[in-house]
């Protein structure tokens, strides 16, 4: 191919990199169950914009667009759950840090 | 080629607020936002039918989910919360220097990698790809809602018991 | 008729949805029951093929023999939890939503072993998920959150991986069928992309799978489950998501080229000495399983890793034994569970008086999880030993036998604190667990020893093909 791809293509790497290092800063950084939440929000954005990249340079629109439809269903469930559990573990200890769930040892 | 650079540094720029600010609601509409960005972004590479996807699942319903779970677990008075988010900006000055290190990097030390894509035939439409080649696909998705329907129920089910 | 395999329990889920809500629980209970029965027992056999009905769905799907093995053996599994879960839940709606998510399960595992397509994999991976998640949240209380949110972190990284490695794929080949990649990468190795791809898609399923370094979310999500839910964890999930589809993909790409497999007998072999080593200093029993757990799929890992045909078949027969005798470890675990109320096995001492069931069965689980002959455990493992020994990683072989004896000792102890001894003065008044709670582990350790009694018989059956 050409130059010009290379170069989108180390563009486009450049920045997903970036967001991906974002995202796995704001889940280890941080002592609130929501932000890490945002944290794995941020990854699975990254990764869609990844993919439809992917699709733009290959050509192959149509596979990028359904995968990251599907990826979106998904994604919309797995957030929805972990909203679930997040709502439970505040009923449980009364508090969204991350530090008391450091209870089970060993 | 210049507005997709233009997007993607506002994209990151959005996702970097969306860490680095200390006010949970706050964060949750950067989170939004990076949604709405990603969504031009991928209109303007050619994908409309994931763009409005995204837009209106993501920017939207993962938005209301957010915003409901931190009104529901929302607890300490307001000075307690304002003492506390004043060293966050010093904690956290760390990730654009980072991020910033990582971009200058990466310019530098990019080399001409040969993208090769096949000379496949370019499918159509995303609807054909959609139903016809990939019904596999959209079963599961039945799958994976049906079992994010039952979540729901469980999980936020003990809700009326509780009266939260 | 592949699809039936799929589309039955859908049906089975929707009817048992719509029906009044007094009556169901049983009704789904027995239902459900003869569906898991009728899939281990029957899929062997091709039925009826309807080609105008295949061409009418559309749906893109491969049953071959590979297939079989993960659909016969979560068939066994999710009978013994479905077993154990109707003895233990007392609750009726926990018990109706148990047998929902179960279904949900069976059509993404079936799923799972019928897929073509590597993105379909992911797909199926990703509804497994989900199940589990809600699956180990049924209890509510404070440990079940905690285990759950480790658990979910790194999966939706371990996502992030596979689906990076799928946005290469699309960019490099083009296509997603696992056929296709294959003819991508057999010939030449392929490009960076393609390898690259492969790496990242296996490191996502490691993580999956729990095997070191990426362990940490798997001894607090298995123990801090429900017991029914422990066996299901234990025996199939984490192997099903992760090592089966490892292996599905690997075999149908071919993609054993160096980095891949330096990386799997690395990780194999960290694997099976931590898991053994934080075995050894555990009180509570199910967090003992769940290391040991670790130990063993590094097993199944380090012979997939070797390359060579004896070596993958060690692995795919240590991946039935594993889930038959980890799954009834851990009904005994339940039954202990049920009848004490506790998990420490300090606090524990000569029940094999008492339980005696339970106690036989157990000793039967060890030494199979151990490696004695002649059950079931030992062939597979020497498959894998002798095939990382022929394949020339001596020092890999040596450690895994050296695991194996401290696999022995940490079992040996545990059946010396629960079993043997004396009884303590707070449990005087146990008796054996109630008998529906027996069956699933009188009947997995008959398998135990059948498949392991059986074994050269089997295995010459199998190199025929």
């Amino acid at each position: 191919m050409g130059i010009e791809l290379s170069q989108i293509f180390w563009l486009f790497l450049t920045f997903f990199i970036l967001m991906l290092i974002e995202g796995f800063y704001c889940i280890t950084m941080t002592y609130n169950l929501l932000r890490v939440l945002i944290g794995l929000e941020i990854l699975i954005k990254a990764v869609t914009l990844f993919i439809i990249f992917a699709g733009y340079i290959s050509g192959n629109m149509a596979l990028a667009q359904t995968v990251v439809i599907t990826v979106i269903v998904i994604e919309v469930v797995v957030v929805v759950i972990a909203a679930g559990v997040i709502l439970g573990f505040f009923r449980e200890y009364d508090s969204l840090n991350v530090r008391n769930a450091r209870n089970m040892k060993g | 080629m210049n507005i997709m650079i233009f997007l993607l540094v506002l994209m990151l720029l959005a996702g970097l607020w969306a860490v680095m600010t200390s006010l949970l609601l706050r964060a949750a509409i950067a989170l939004a936002l990076t949604s709405v960005v990603l969504s031009i972004l991928m209109f303007q590479m050619g994908a409309p039918l994931a763009a409005v996807f995204e837009l209106s699942v993501c920017a939207g319903l993962i938005s209301v989910v957010f915003i409901s779970v931190i009104s529901l677990t929302h607890r300490l008075p307001l000075k307690e919360y304002l003492a506390r988010r004043q060293n966050r900006i010093l904690r956290f000055w760390f990730l654009p220097v980072l991020l910033a290190i990582a971009g200058l990097m990466f310019f530098l030390f990019k080399q001409p990698v040969e993208v090769h894509t096949p000379a496949r035939l370019l499918l159509a439409e995303v609807r054909i790809v959609l139903w016809q080649l990939r019904r596999l696909d959209l079963f599961t998705q039945i799958i994976v809602l049906l079992a994010g329907v039952f979540g729901v129920l469980i999980l936020f089910g003990g809700n009326k018991e509780n009266g939260n | 008729m592949a699809y039936l395999i799929i589309l039955i329990p859908f049906a089975l889920l929707a009817l048992l949805n719509l029906l009044p809500a007094r009556s169901r629980t049983p009704i789904a209970f027995y239902s459900t029951l003869v569906l898991l029965a009728g899939q281990v027992l029957l899929s062997p056999f091709e039925l009826v093929r309807s080609a105008q009905f295949e061409a009418m769905l559309g749906f893109n799907l491969l049953l071959n023999n590979f297939s079989l093995i993960l659909i016969i053996t979560s068939g066994i599994i999710l009978l013994a939890s479905l077993l154990t879960a109707w003895a233990m839940i007392k609750e009726d709606s926990k018990r109706f939503n148990f047998i929902n998510l179960l279904l949900i399960l069976l059509i993404a595992m079936n799923g799972l072993a019928m897929a073509k397509d590597i993105f379909t994999l992911y797909v199926f991976i990703e509804a497994i998920s989900v199940a589990t998640f809600i699956l180990i949240s049924l209890n509510m209380d404070k440990y079940a959150f905690e285990g759950i949110l480790k658990y979910l972190i790194l999966s939706v990284v371990a996502s992030a991986l596979m689906l990076s490695a799928i946005g290469l794929l699309i960019m490099s080949s083009g296509s997603l069928l696992l056929t296709d990649i294959r003819g991508f990468i057999f010939p030449s190795g392929g490009t960076v992309f393609s390898q690259a791809a492969m790496t990242l898609f296996i490191c996502g399923l490691l993580i999956k799978g729990g095997v070191v370094p990426f362990h940490g979310w798997v001894a607090d999500a298995y123990s801090s489950a429900s017991p029914p839910v422990s066996i299901l964890l234990a025996g199939i999930i984490t192997k099903a998501a992760g090592i089966f589809t490892l292996m599905k993909v690997m075999t149908a790409t071919l993609c054993f080229t160096t980095p891949v497999m330096d990386i799997l007998l690395l990780v194999g072999a960290i694997s099976i000495v931590f898991g053994a080593l934080a075995a050894l200093g555990q009180t509570d029993i199910k967090r003992m399983l769940s290391y040991s757990s670790i130990s063993q799929m590094g097993y199944i890992i380090a012979g997939l890793g070797t390359g060579t045909p004896l070596g993958i078949l060690g692995a795919i027969f240590h991946f039935i034994n594993h889930a038959v005798f980890k799954s009834q470890l851990f009904a005994n675990a339940a039954a202990l569970e049920q009848q004490l109320g506790t998990r420490d096995m300090d606090k524990m001492g000569g029940l094999a008086q008492v339980m005696p069931v339970t106690g036989t069965t157990s000793i039967l689980a060890s030494l199979s999880t151990a490696g004695v002959p002649p059950l079931a455990g030992f062939w597979s493992k020497l498959l894998i030993i002798i095939a990382l020994w022929l394949s020339g990683n001596y020092v890999y072989s040596i450690v895994a036998v050296l695991a194996s004896v401290i696999t022995l000792a940490y079992f040996l102890s545990l059946q010396r604190r629960v079993f043997f001894g004396k009884v303590p003065a707070e449990l005087s008044g146990v008796r054996e667990a109630s008998a529906l709670l027996l069956m699933p582990a009188v009947f997995l350790s008959a398998l135990t020893v059948g498949i392991g009694l059986l074994f050269p018989f089997i295995l010459k059956m199998v190199m025929r093909q």
